[in-house]
């Protein structure tokens, strides 16, 4: 595996109300964006890595976000390597 | 002389206003630092409200991980009674020393009211000064107060401290101002007690009872 950057997605569960993505739903057909039927705001963060990317850097990774980046209990997370 | 610790993390907005409060109810107010993994003695601590760390990455996230909360974690599992006010409540939160979590108001804005309460649990190291079911009135001031969480069972096993009386301010399931774990000594609670101690500056003084009861709880001890 090549490349050096890990891209953590974090969003909302889906249980869990969104104000802010709903306050931008509301905001877009009034802008003239139409067919929109809903909008989920989240957080992604771009994990620069010193060397190589291999499975135990993703699983530190993803420790991580479970720890710090992420609130599990009212947040889900994605980890993917992004390649150069 | 009881010593009651308050936390100031960089962004804390309320830690002089608790501090006050011990004082006002006869015990030694104690001012803790964030850096310092140190709680100097004290027999209870307060989380105060504000912005820890400007609510970086989420409310009380970072201060979560701050070197004082080590010795406060510690110090809660073991039984010592700990208050966290709004961003404190949040900070327990984020330490899993509550269950949930609290996020934006459902109504996007900041809101800042003298709140209605009920006081549902006087069983508790902050509320055994209060009669249960007592209305009080206490501000609430935040943006992000909404308490998510299993309120069914918060409610089923009596541990739902306080709640609001009237208008629900930021959305919070069950209408829940305030929750305890388990043993009733970590208690978290979205409005401000330490505002409502003197008449000359808040709406009532039925915040006291928050202060007086940890007191007579330690001194019983």
């Amino acid at each position: 595996m090549s490349g050096k950057r890990v891209v953590v997605d974090v969003m909302l569960k889906p249980e869990i109300a969104d104000p802010q993505g709903q306050a931008v739903a509301d905001a877009l057909p009034r802008l003239g964006f139409s067919g929109i039927t809903g909008v989920r705001q989240g957080k992604r963060f771009e994990i620069v890595l010193d060397g190589p990317v291999d499975d135990a850097v993703l699983d530190m990774v993803r420790k991580a976000a479970e720890t710090l980046l992420a609130n599990p209990v009212i947040e889900d997370f994605t980890v993917r390597l992004e390649e150069d | 002389m009881v010593r009651v610790g308050v936390v100031t993390f960089p962004g804390s907005l309320d830690d002089r206003d608790a501090l006050r409060a011990v004082r006002i109810v006869g015990a030694e107010p104690v001012a803790l630092w964030h850096g310092d993994a140190e709680l100097h003695d004290v027999d209870a601590i307060v989380l105060p409200g504000g912005f820890s760390y400007g609510d970086y990455l989420r409310c009380g996230a970072i201060a979560r991980f701050s070197p004082v909360m080590g010795e406060v974690i510690a110090a809660a599992k073991s039984g010592m009674p700990v208050l966290g006010i709004c961003n404190g409540f949040q900070i327990l939160c984020e330490s899993h020393l509550l269950p949930g979590a609290l996020t934006r108001n459902g109504g996007l804005r900041f809101t800042c009211v003298d709140q209605g309460l009920r006081i549902l649990d006087t069983s508790t190291a902050w509320t055994s000064a209060y009669s249960t079911n007592q209305e009080v009135v206490i501000p609430v001031k935040n943006g992000e107060g909404q308490y998510v969480g299993d309120a069914q069972r918060l409610y089923a096993d009596g541990h739902v401290v306080a709640s609001y009386l009237g208008r629900n301010p930021n959305g919070s399931v069950g209408d829940i101002a305030g929750i305890r774990n388990a043993k009733g000594n970590v208690v978290g609670l979205m409005p401000h007690p330490e505002h409502a101690v003197d008449a000359l500056t808040g709406p009532s003084t039925d915040g006291l009872g928050f202060f007086t009861s940890v007191l007579s709880s330690l001194v019983g001890a």
